[in-house]
């Protein structure tokens, strides 16, 4: 049984800060294609489209048959624990840092063996589930849970390396003022955030649920404005070694085209919030973000950007919201690039159109606030980098993955019932 | 009196230290609230500050920074051509005005007590009219400043927004016509973020400071402070905003002049 | 057919470059040989960092102009492999005389470094589980082995004891400190089941031999032994969810009837060993003992050089250290002092017949070369 997480003790202030050290990063081409998948947390392995074939690790050539069509598909994740080994050495530093480390064989279900972190929870010879995620190195790897839940499994270490679990950690949420920020307030406080600041801009004007906000256990209400860079900027030098999980709320939405808008002024509104808040955000936490991605139990772990699903594809009827929102997510690439390195994971969550008054005349089905905070919580918990929510969002990802040139044409021409 | 002489008196007077000069406004900060529209509308930009260098390697031995904001973000001007009662009128944006309107003899209507105890409170003729009892008319081509002590606000107490709107004084519309028609001033000013009232959409016409003074071509101040430091009468307010080409208004240093002890 | 063994004496740590051990491993050769540049026409290399070059870059290096070249990358079974090469090149007229050479260096952490980029497999789905190199691999076959055939540590101890003891008649083993089975028992966990006697200790050092026709070893007047059989197999049983059995096990019959002799005829055996559980799998592969009967077989043996079933008489990887490829050549190049009766306070008395067994490339899971030859003394 995992022994339940203690709360990380105050820090001593003369202890250095352990440099984040990293797994293996080096993968293959088609490796990373299993990367990109345990990035959406889908256990994923080459299937040959002519013999069915299932194989692994990632290869060119089907070995039964060598098509050179090997499509990868979620495979069934249960499998046998046929031998583990705990490693006491390591080349690595990173896991000469954490021994002991226990991996294991795992005879598929599906077929092909595997090897994998094991769970402590995992007997021997017992059943298990595989999950693929990303490592601190931000690549696939797969491991071995047991197959039911047990008790405080979430705070296995070898799991933990592996997620972003709120639990005893701090969290920024950037914008407060919005139902959306006070359900991530609230879903950060249940999953046992220690601390939640919320950055509120404007303070000198009311907004609604101010109250209940403030009532949330560990949550502390703090100046902050996206579109300021000196409101960034000083709250990062008050709290922003605390900012274990940063969730970025802040939105600016607005309906209308580039014709249906006259002059930038709006535009330029949606790109300081979507865009350079993000950027300005970026610059005053990034760095002291990446640096903390070994700071013990709470490291920092995970920035998450909260983007409309036509960042992917422009949809003209909020043309240009879509575009601040494409460039928000290039962005968000980019912290990728920057936190690589670092451990500390970029979570994107794609959402549908969101229950809220700006998108008040679109039709159903909409994600309500409440349902994208648990998202968050969940992509959190189980260390999911890139979540789509939403049935809108599904489908559009669904056709960007078919071919995004023909979902631009379709999400260009005439939409009908959309109350332009 | 030659206009040298007088100017020779000014400066006698002013490097004898028998002149204070009033600061009037407020420190452009990022912070500081600015007018909330319906959210549909068009919103005044807040200030805002981006650094360019800082003694580093975008500039070694400076420090300069770009800075945004609306013509209307902090303590600001508001030229006929801000309203639409004023669209039309010849000299009418911030960098056309005749720069005579920029220095003029100031009176200061005190509504501080009446506002204290009605955050509604509305400034009419009558109350004009008493005032002028004690102080005398108030002179021609004078900007009047109504105290209202609303700068010594901060934070949401400022705007004092409420689900149905902002709750702060200002003039009703015949008290602005009083000062247009009868007493001839050159502009209206305020300690609120702007020159009407805050429920003044209900009033007949809208934003009647607004409408009434920009159609006949008189501008406005607002987001003035410190105006208890000023005397009724007697004091000289030096207001010239920036000269932007067909400018609706802008942020700009208000000063009054007062004649020490005149308090 | 073979002769001219050569081993140059292992280091820890080299500064030294691949190149350096090879050169010197030829340069020896043809000390002991009489032999020089004009003497050799075909060149066979084996080593992991040697790069940027290959066997190609080394005949301008070596001043060698030969007409029959090969790069055998089977690290631990390239000494059979190489003999193979070599004897097929000797046999059809491709060449004369061949100098076999295998050698690598080590730098302080070249061991990581060829870690981490061994393979494409085990880059993409080994190294990252925990980066416990062949540690984690072998810990993984040792555990699923022992659990599967009754195989006990005290058996895996007693081939390490008897190796050290063998070693300590080698000048350069990395290990000369006698080791008893209890301390063995006792060692240091490295990666459950393996402890630390049951790992090599990687290092630099080159092995080489010369590969020519018997008349022509004659006509030199240079100790030399016959190749009685040789096989090898690579990727088999693919479809085994762990590894418990090596290509061995799919050759054995042709490698026996091919040398016309019994397991039983066999004076001295050398495995490759860099883990003691893959001794006794080529014990039981190549037909020493059934499977599942190498306990057993162990216990009834001494495997000491003057003891019964002379095992791994130099001390094997596990004394006297892994130099990379060259660990594929150690007991080839052993066998061949062993069966010239060359091998000093080892040597097993009345050696005949040698079998020389290889296993090489930990690929993801499993290793996936394997091959044998017996020899015999001429």
């Amino acid at each position: 049984m995992t022994k339940p997480l203690k709360r990380p003790p105050k820090k001593d202030p003369q202890k250095r800060t352990d440099s984040p050290t990293l797994p293996p990063f080096a993968r293959s081409r088609k490796a990373i294609a299993f990367t990109t998948m345990a990035a959406e947390g889908r256990f994923a392995l080459q299937v040959c489209s002519e013999c069915k074939h299932i194989s692994y690790p990632p290869r060119e050539i089907c070995p039964k048959c060598w098509s050179m069509d090997l499509q990868w598909q979620d495979i069934e994740n249960g499998g046998k624990l046929i031998s583990e080994t705990v490693l006491r050495t390591s080349v690595n530093t990173y896991f000469r840092e954490r021994m002991p480390w226990r991996v294991g064989t795992i005879k598929l279900d599906a077929g092909p063996t595997v090897l994998a972190h094991i769970h402590g929870d995992v007997g021997e010879f017992e059943r298990v589930r595989l999950i693929a995620r990303t490592d601190k190195s931000g690549q696939g790897v797969i491991m071995a849970l047991p197959e039911k839940e047990t008790p405080n499994m979430a705070d296995d270490r070898q799991l933990r390396a592996l997620t972003c679990d709120p639990k005893y950690r701090r969290a920024l949420v950037t914008d407060g003022r919005t139902e959306l920020g006070q359900c991530m307030a609230k879903a950060l406080s249940n999953a046992g955030a220690t601390r939640i600041f919320v950055g509120i801009a404007e303070d000198w004007r009311p907004y609604e649920g101010s109250d209940e906000l403030a009532a949330i256990p560990g949550v502390e209400i703090m100046p902050l404005d996206v579109t300021d860079t000196i409101s960034v900027n000083e709250l990062a030098a008050e709290m922003g070694d605390k900012a274990d999980i940063l969730v970025n709320t802040a939105e600016y939405i607005r309906p209308g085209s580039p014709l249906d808008r006259h002059g930038v002024t709006l535009a330029r509104d949606e790109m300081e919030t979507n865009y350079f808040g993000l950027l300005r955000l970026m610059q005053a936490f990034g760095h002291v973000m990446r640096s903390r991605g070994a700071d013990r139990d709470n490291s920092a772990c995970a920035w998450v950007n909260l983007l409309s699903v036509y960042a992917l594809s422009n949809w003209p009827v909020y043309g240009t919201t879509s575009a601040s929102q494409a460039a928000a997510l290039s962005l968000s690439q980019s912290l990728r690039g920057d936190f690589s390195g670092s451990g500390v994971k970029v979570i994107n969550v794609l959402f549908g159109p969101l229950e809220e008054s700006w998108r008040q005349p679109l039709p159903p089905p909409k994600v309500t606030p409440q349902r994208l905070a648990d998202t968050v919580i969940n992509a959190l918990q189980e260390g999911i980098e890139n979540v789509t929510l939403g049935p809108v969002a599904e489908d559009v990802v669904r056709r960007y993955r078919q071919d995004p040139f023909v979902l631009e044409r379709e999400l260009t021409q005439l939409q009908m019932g959309m109350g332009v | 009196m030659s206009e040298n002489n007088a100017l020779e008196i000014l400066t006698g007077a002013l490097t004898a230290g028998q002149i204070d000069t009033v600061d009037l406004t407020h420190t452009l900060d990022p912070d500081f609230p600015v007018i909330v529209l319906p959210p549909e509308f068009g919103q005044c930009a807040r200030f805002r500050v981006e650094e360019v260098s800082r003694y580093d390697e975008r500039g070694p031995a400076w420090y300069w920074r770009n800075f945004t904001c609306s013509e209307h973000t902090g303590t600001h001007f508001d030229a006929p051509i801000h309203w639409v009662s004023g669209k039309d009128l010849p000299n009418s944006s911030v960098d056309s005005i005749p720069t005579d309107a920029f220095v003029r003899p100031v009176c200061v209507l005190d509504c501080s007590k009446e506002s204290a105890k009605d955050e509604d409170f509305l400034l009419t003729p009558k109350f004009i009219k008493n005032w002028e009892k004690v102080h005398g008319d108030v002179p021609g081509g004078a900007w009047v400043l109504m105290r209202t002590d609303w700068s010594k606000r901060s934070g949401a107490e400022y705007l004092n927004m409420r689900e149905d709107g902002a709750h702060t004084p200002g003039p009703t519309g015949d008290a602005i016509n009083y000062l247009i028609e009868t007493r001839n001033i050159i502009g209206f000013g305020t300690e609120t973020v702007g020159t009407d009232a805050g429920q003044s959409t209900h009033l007949s016409p809208p934003y009647p400071a607004h409408y009434l003074l920009h159609g006949a071509n008189r501008y406005g101040l607002q987001c003035l402070a410190n105006l208890d430091l000023l005397p009724a009468t007697g004091a000289i307010l030096v207001c010239p905003p920036l000269k932007i080409k067909n400018g609706s208004g802008s942020p700009l240093r208000v000063l009054a002049l007062v004649a020490r002890n005149t308090v | 057919m073979v002769a001219g063994a050569v081993t140059i004496p292992y280091e820890r740590y080299s500064p030294e470059p691949a190149h350096w051990w090879l050169a010197r491993a030829l340069s020896e050769l043809g000390k002991e040989n009489g032999i020089g540049p004009d003497d050799i026409d075909g060149l066979c290399v084996s080593s992991f960092t040697l790069f940027p070059d290959t066997a190609a870059g080394l005949t301008q290096h070596f001043g060698i102009n030969p007409r029959w070249l090969d790069h055998v990358p089977t690290g631990g079974a390239s000494g059979v492999i190489t003999l193979r090469r070599a004897a097929r090149a000797v046999q059809s007229g491709d060449a004369n005389v061949v100098a076999c050479l295998a050698g690598d260096t080590n730098h302080v952490d070249s061991f990581r470094a060829m870690l981490t980029t061994f393979s494409r497999f085990s880059q993409d789905a080994s190294y990252p589980y925990g980066s416990g190199g062949p540690n984690g691999s072998f810990s993984l076959m040792t555990s699923h082995y022992m659990n599967n055939y009754g195989v006990r540590r005290e058996d895996f101890g007693k081939l390490c004891v008897a190796q050290r003891t063998n070693a300590l008649k080698i000048e350069h083993a990395m290990m000369k400190k006698p080791l008893t089975l209890d301390e063995y028992l006792d060692a240091r966990l490295i990666a459950d089941p393996i402890v630390l006697y049951d790992c090599v200790m990687p290092c630099a050092g080159a092995e080489a031999y010369l590969v020519m026709r018997e008349e022509d070893a004659r006509a030199k007047n240079l100790p030399y032994v016959n190749i009685l059989s040789s096989v090898e197999r690579h990727n088999s049983f693919p479809d085994d969810p762990i590894q418990f059995r090596g290509g061995w096990a799919l050759d054995i019959d042709e490698f026996w009837t091919m040398a016309g002799v019994k397991p039983t005829d066999v004076d001295l055996l050398q495995t490759y060993d860099d883990y003691p559980v893959i001794c006794a799998m080529q014990m039981e592969d190549l037909g020493f003992c059934e499977k599942g009967a190498a306990s057993e077989f162990i216990q009834g043996n001494t495997f000491t050089y003057d003891g019964s079933f002379p095992h791994n008489t130099s001390g094997g990887q596990l004394s006297v250290g892994q130099a990379g490829a060259a660990g594929g050549f150690l007991g080839l190049v052993e066998a061949i002092r062993q069966l010239t009766g060359t091998a000093g306070g080892n040597q097993v008395k009345r050696a005949k017949i040698a079998a020389v067994s290889g296993f090489g490339i930990i690929n993801f899971d499993r290793g996936l070369c394997s091959g044998a030859c017996l020899l015999e003394s001429s």
